[in-house]
């Protein structure tokens, strides 16, 4: 017997802890590959729609984006609780539609003009008729290929 | 003198890496953006000439009212009821005088041959209060009604769906069943608010 018992006084030996900085670097290029940062600051809140029949917007360079939805709590003192748009990282007005559309433009390679999309990222609870004013504008501006942006229904 | 060189203590790597980790952890996104993709119509100038005016019974009226109510072709229907409602409309199956017609001549289409197409259209009729998500609900079940009749199709003769055919016959495909929904300008339905 005393020959099993010869080690056993030093109780569970340490788990050695040497690879977990490999673990967690492997984690880290994980996401810093994986990761788009948040372009815009959104000052209003958005919950998406449900669709199923939805496509996937391929690139994300050709795709300017149009945010609607009732401004949050932070800034309802300012702008109230109607539902307003955002362009980048202001709350817009509906004329200014045309102008960011033009200046989205600007920045696009010449070939890649065509396949313009506009994403319109619009809170569910929002009424058609801020929606309808901005295709109105978006068919002023000519652009004419939107995508109306919605969560994939399960 | 020979000094050994003294090792650099990596122990607080770890700790930087869980930095850097949670960081990225908290600014990442991972959603990828998608939705439904419309076309709009291009603008009418006044000098144009106007599109030609189509026959009452080649257009699929849809309309929905400022409580999220939806009327089609003047009637009440349920959502769930509207893809099939359009799928029969577009087919017309035993030609009914109510759905749509079929264009007098026949167009020659690559795999198909001769094949005489529908003439008919989907109208999308919507009400300043009407709410967002009612509206795409809609916009969803009328892209079901054209995809599916794609699906159908494809299967019927190519035995595959319209998904995994190659670009020529997706093209064909397409021609059969183009995506004709139109939206009215926008004008107050149902009352004034």
């Amino acid at each position: 017997m005393a020959k099993f018992n010869r080690k056993g006084k030093g109780g569970t030996p340490a788990i050695s802890t040497a690879s977990l900085p490999d673990i967690v670097f492997m984690l880290l290029f994980f996401f810093m590959v994986s990761t788009t940062m948040r372009e815009v600051d959104l000052k209003i809140s958005v919950k998406l729609p449900e669709a199923t029949e939805i496509k996937k917007l391929e690139k994300k360079s050709l795709v300017s984006y149009i945010y609607v939805g009732a401004p949050i709590k932070a800034y309802q003192e300012k702008f109230g609780t109607e539902p307003r748009l955002q362009l980048n990282d202001e709350l817009s007005q509906i004329s200014d539609i045309v102008t960011y559309i033009s200046a989205e433009r600007e920045k696009m390679d010449e070939n890649d003009i065509p396949f313009m999309t506009t994403s319109i990222k619009a809170d569910m609870e929002v009424k058609m008729g801020i929606i309808t004013e901005i295709k109105q504008e978006l068919r002023k501006a000519s652009a004419l290929k939107i995508n109306y942006s919605s969560r994939k229904a399960l | 003198m020979a000094r050994p060189i003294q090792e650099i203590n990596a122990g607080s790597m770890a700790d930087i890496a869980f930095l850097l980790l949670i960081f990225f952890l908290v600014t990442t996104t991972m959603d990828v953006d998608s939705g439904i993709t419309r076309k709009l119509p291009a603008i009418q100038h006044e000098d144009q000439p106007k599109p030609p005016d189509v026959k009452e019974r080649n257009v699929y009226i849809v309309l929905i009212n400022q409580h999220n109510q939806l009327a089609v072709e003047g009637e009440l229907m349920p959502v769930n009821k509207l893809c099939d409602g359009v799928k029969e409309f577009i087919k017309n199956p035993q030609d009914n005088p109510n759905l749509s017609e079929k264009k007098e001549d026949a167009v020659d289409i690559p795999f198909f041959g001769m094949m005489e197409l529908s003439k008919g259209v989907v109208s999308l009729q919507n009400d300043k209060g009407t709410s967002y998500h009612k509206y795409i609900e809609v916009q969803n079940e009328l892209v079901r009604a054209f995809n599916e009749l794609k699906d159908e199709l494809s299967m019927k003769k190519f035995g595959m769906t319209y998904k995994d055919l190659d670009d020529e016959r997706q093209k064909a495909v397409r021609k059969v069943f183009p995506m004709s929904i139109s939206e009215a300008e926008p004008r107050n339905i149902g009352g004034k608010k």
